[in-house]
């Protein structure tokens, strides 16, 4: 079964090689530095969205109160910050919003014992509100002086494929990192071990000694905090702070998590899967550019990609092993 | 005798109207296996529930290694060394069997960080001490039901435990791996850990336990060493009634079709050549080893595994059966191996899970009445033992929880009753219940296929026995080889 997962993710860079070289053939200046900043770019956000969903899915639930939390936490955070904060204060505030925002989920979860679709849902619609409400609803678009330097610090400047330059942005490696800390998380501790027998059978879990509610609210703290983080990396990076970014996209992410094999019924899935299938998406919708193709139909491509994404799962967890019984030939019966 | 490791004291549990316990006392001593019998619902695994810390006692206390707890968690029994194998086995089936083995240690032990080769050398040990081979790097849920139950074994074994407690756990092993289980628990006991053994089989509790406690109603009716009792008056204290046994009547199958005619039947690589007839009020059982193919058998003639070539007859007729939908309008019930996931809608109400199969209307429209009749007629006939039949069948024990299941393919009145392991973890009285009432259903015309672990069974029950050996039937025994050795020998031959 690990391997046929593993083929899934195969699967999908396999997916993204095709896509890379059929829209390369046309268009061969696609195939290079600029295509990939791009959609490292378009996927920075995403990824670390997508990572914090996953922790939820895996741990049993479909989380979809992420971007809320995510737009809530940093939108509050520039607006009340002062022009001249400091980057890293900025980060760690919108960061420590999304935990607690979080931490507000799993109280809902675990107290009204409700799934988390249900509460996330709830808790979602009332982020929003309040954040419209008690925030405010206007763009800001002139940021802490230390975001903008930040939006503008890049890792890695070169020409671009046709003219000027491309660029990847710095935070592209705080991304990198907290993806290698949620992957050493679920790998290495039995926090994160128990994230999976959670989501594997609760009931079992918790007569193994596994603290259920304990591990909910770790993992919803979790996906809190690296919403926060998403959300203000966003802001920094798209220059502005605009609190409707984000409205109606969750299912991108949802679609991500689901392409990377990360099973909707919980107890399985990987970093690895929920980052390929974001970076299959960001993929797809920079090729449909290149192709002439309205982007609208953006979204549609997506929804084809998550129909496929949840056959190929069927289709793998339909397949079982068959232990072969029939060895001898048929042996003489004897009779009564 | 040393001092008891762990004791449940004066404890009683409630769950809302029901009793469940009423002032139990049961003490576990180091080096001692302690058989807990009883009919189902007597309180047996809740009892072992509440020494575990899953459920907290109404009143009463739980004393392990000395401190009494008044509401012991399952953290605090883990550490403290008390494991106890539930029914269900309570395994993740999404993790594989490795972890299934060590993580439990590991969070009981508050240790933070996990290493995975840390964790299989571990699982390894474990299932070398158990002396058994299970595949430890595969997911839990794609291991057969004895595997399952082996980890859940291993398990307990690797944590170093000093009180395991076993719920039925030999109801899904062959003989071969009871053998195993029994001498990896003599040299437990050995080592000085109390055990407390939850068994319906008396073969089993006579020969490994030092001390018998007989649980009826939620509470202890009798307690001592195996020696003060025998077979028949261990069975009467458990069921309060005397021993009973029934007459085998000859089937009157002259000149009638048979109610199952199996011919040819194959599926490529499980069985070949499968030829069977079950005439009319017949009771004809297959026996074979686990992994014989028996099963496989069974679930290509009801469709859940459709055969690839051979042909059925019911009454005569053939029929093609493709899925179970097939096998249920030709008139082929079929009660499932593992009634706990199969078969049962566990957290739907009893009363709709009756009726599940055969919801009786007019026109589309189905008739209120005559499904609450029905419902009131299963319970009744088979002496389903329930609070409200809109509580879900989770809330049934083993045996009751069988028997819904057999109430609901009843209805339908078939011509054909395929059971498999139809009293696996159900106690002498209620197995003697779901007996009797195939008994009476066989003289009312019904062919009865019983797959079964359980010789003595059905030795008592079936009027010939068929033996199942590499997916195919090997032998054929009636009459006067009806008799425990030569099925015995018959099925382990090989």
């Amino acid at each position: 079964m690990r391997r046929l997962i593993a083929n899934q993710e195969l699967l999908l860079i396999g997916l993204m090689a095709v896509l890379l070289l059929a829209v390369s053939l046309k268009f061969p200046d696609f195939f290079g530095q600029q295509t990939l900043f791009n959609v490292l770019t378009a996927s920075m956000v995403g990824m670390l969205f997508a990572v914090g969903v996953m922790l939820v899915v895996v741990s049993g639930g479909i989380d979809v109160s992420f971007l809320a939390v995510g737009i809530l936490s940093a939108y509050a955070t520039v607006k009340w910050a002062s022009p001249d904060a400091g980057a890293l204060s900025v980060f760690a505030i919108s960061t420590a919003i999304g935990l607690g925002l979080g931490l507000i989920n799993a109280a809902v979860v675990i107290i009204a014992r409700t799934s988390v679709l249900i509460a996330t849902l709830a808790t979602s619609s009332i982020y929003l509100g309040a954040m419209f409400a008690f925030v405010g609803g206007e763009v800001i678009s002139i940021l802490p002086q230390s975001l903008q330097t930040l939006g503008s610090t890049h890792l890695i400047t070169a020409k671009g494929a046709v003219r000027g330059t491309t660029s990847l942005n710095v935070l592209i490696l705080v991304v990198i990192a907290v993806c290698i800390l949620v992957w050493a998380f679920l790998r290495f501790t039995v926090a994160g071990r128990s994230v999976f027998a959670v989501g594997g059978d609760a009931e079992a879990a918790s007569r193994a000694a596994i603290s259920v509610p304990r591990i909910r609210m770790l993992v919803f703290a979790i996906a809190g905090a690296v919403a926060g983080l998403a959300g203000i990396i966003s802001i920094t990076l798209s220059g502005r702070a605009d609190p409707t970014t984000f409205m109606g996209r969750e299912l991108d992410t949802l679609a991500a998590v689901v392409l990377g094999g990360v099973a909707i019924a919980g107890g399985k899935g990987t970093v690895r899967g929920a980052v390929l299938g974001v970076l299959l998406i960001s993929l797809v919708t920079a090729s449909l550019v290149p192709l002439g193709i309205p982007t609208i139909w953006q979204r549609a491509a997506v929804g084809a990609l998550l129909i496929g994404g949840i056959l190929l799962q069927t289709t793998i967890s339909r397949r079982q092993r068959i232990r072969p019984i029939l060895d001898a030939p048929a042996p003489e019966v004897t009779n009564a | 005798m040393s001092a008891p490791f762990v004791e449940a004291v004066s404890v009683s549990k409630r769950f809302g109207g029901v009793q469940a316990l009423t002032d139990v006392s049961v003490a576990f001593s180091p080096g001692e296996v302690h058989c807990i019998v009883g009919e189902n619902g007597c309180g047996k695994s809740t009892l072992l529930k509440v020494i575990s810390g899953a459920y907290r006692p109404t009143s009463g206390q739980v004393i392990v290694a000395g401190t009494a707890y008044d509401h012991l968690t399952p953290r605090q029994a883990l550490s403290a060394g008390v494991e106890v194998i539930y029914q269900d086995f309570s395994l993740m089936p999404n993790l594989t069997a490795a972890e299934n083995i060590a993580l439990p240690g590991s969070v009981a032990g508050g240790r933070r960080l996990y290493s995975r080769t840390a964790a299989r050398a571990l699982a390894e040990r474990a299932v070398v001490r158990l002396g058994v081979e299970i595949e430890l790097d595969i997911p839990v849920g794609e291991l057969t039901v004895a595997e399952r139950q082996l980890t859940a074994i291993a398990r307990a074994l690797a944590h170093e435990a000093k009180f395991i407690a076993m719920d039925e756990p030999t109801t899904a092993l062959t003989w071969k791996e009871v053998d195993a289980l029994f001498a990896a628990v003599g040299r437990l006991k050995e080592s000085g850990v109390a055990l407390a053994f939850i068994s319906h089989k008396m073969q089993e509790i006579f020969s490994i336990a030092e001390r018998v406690t007989v649980l009826r109603n939620g509470g202890v009716v009798t307690s001592g060493r195996p020696d003060e009792f025998t077979h028949a008056s261990l069975a009467e204290t458990m069921t309060g009634r005397g021993s009973q046994s029934f007459d085998r009547v000859a089937p009157r199958n002259k000149g009638r079709a048979p109610a199952l005619k199996v011919s040819g039947l194959g599926r490529d690589p499980l069985f070949a050549d499968v030829d069977l007839e079950i005439g009319q009020g017949e009771i004809v059982g297959l026996a074979g080893l686990l992994g014989s193919g028996r099963t496989e058998i069974a679930e290509a003639i009801c469709g859940v595994k459709p055969a690839q070539t051979g042909t059925i007859e019911v009454l005569g007729r053939p029929v093609e059966i493709k899925a179970l939908a097939d096998a249920v309008k030709a008139g082929i019930g079929y009660v499932p191996e593992d009634r706990l996931t199969q078969g049962l809608f566990l957290d739907q109400p009893i009363g709709d899970n009756i009726v599940a199969t055969h919801l009786p209307s007019r026109r589309g429209f189905l008739s209120p009445q005559s499904i609450e009749r029905r419902k009131a007629r299963v319970v009744r006939d088979l002496r389903i033992k329930l609070g409200k039949l809109t509580d879900p069948v989770r809330s049934l024990s083993g045996g009751n929880a069988q028997r819904v299941l057999l109430g609901k393919w009843l209805l339908g009145e078939p011509k054909v009753l395929i059971l498999n392991g139809p009293t696996v973890g159900v106690d002498v009285g209620s197995k003697f219940d779901i007996l009797g009432v195939l008994n009476a259903q066989s003289l009312q015309g019904l062919g009865v296929l019983i797959i079964s672990d359980d010789v003595p069974e059905l030795i008592s029950m079936c009027h010939r026995v068929l033996v199942v050996r590499s997916g195919r039937i090997v032998r054929e025994l009636s009459g006067d080889q009806l008799r425990e050795d030569t099925v015995v020998e018959a099925v382990t031959a090989s």
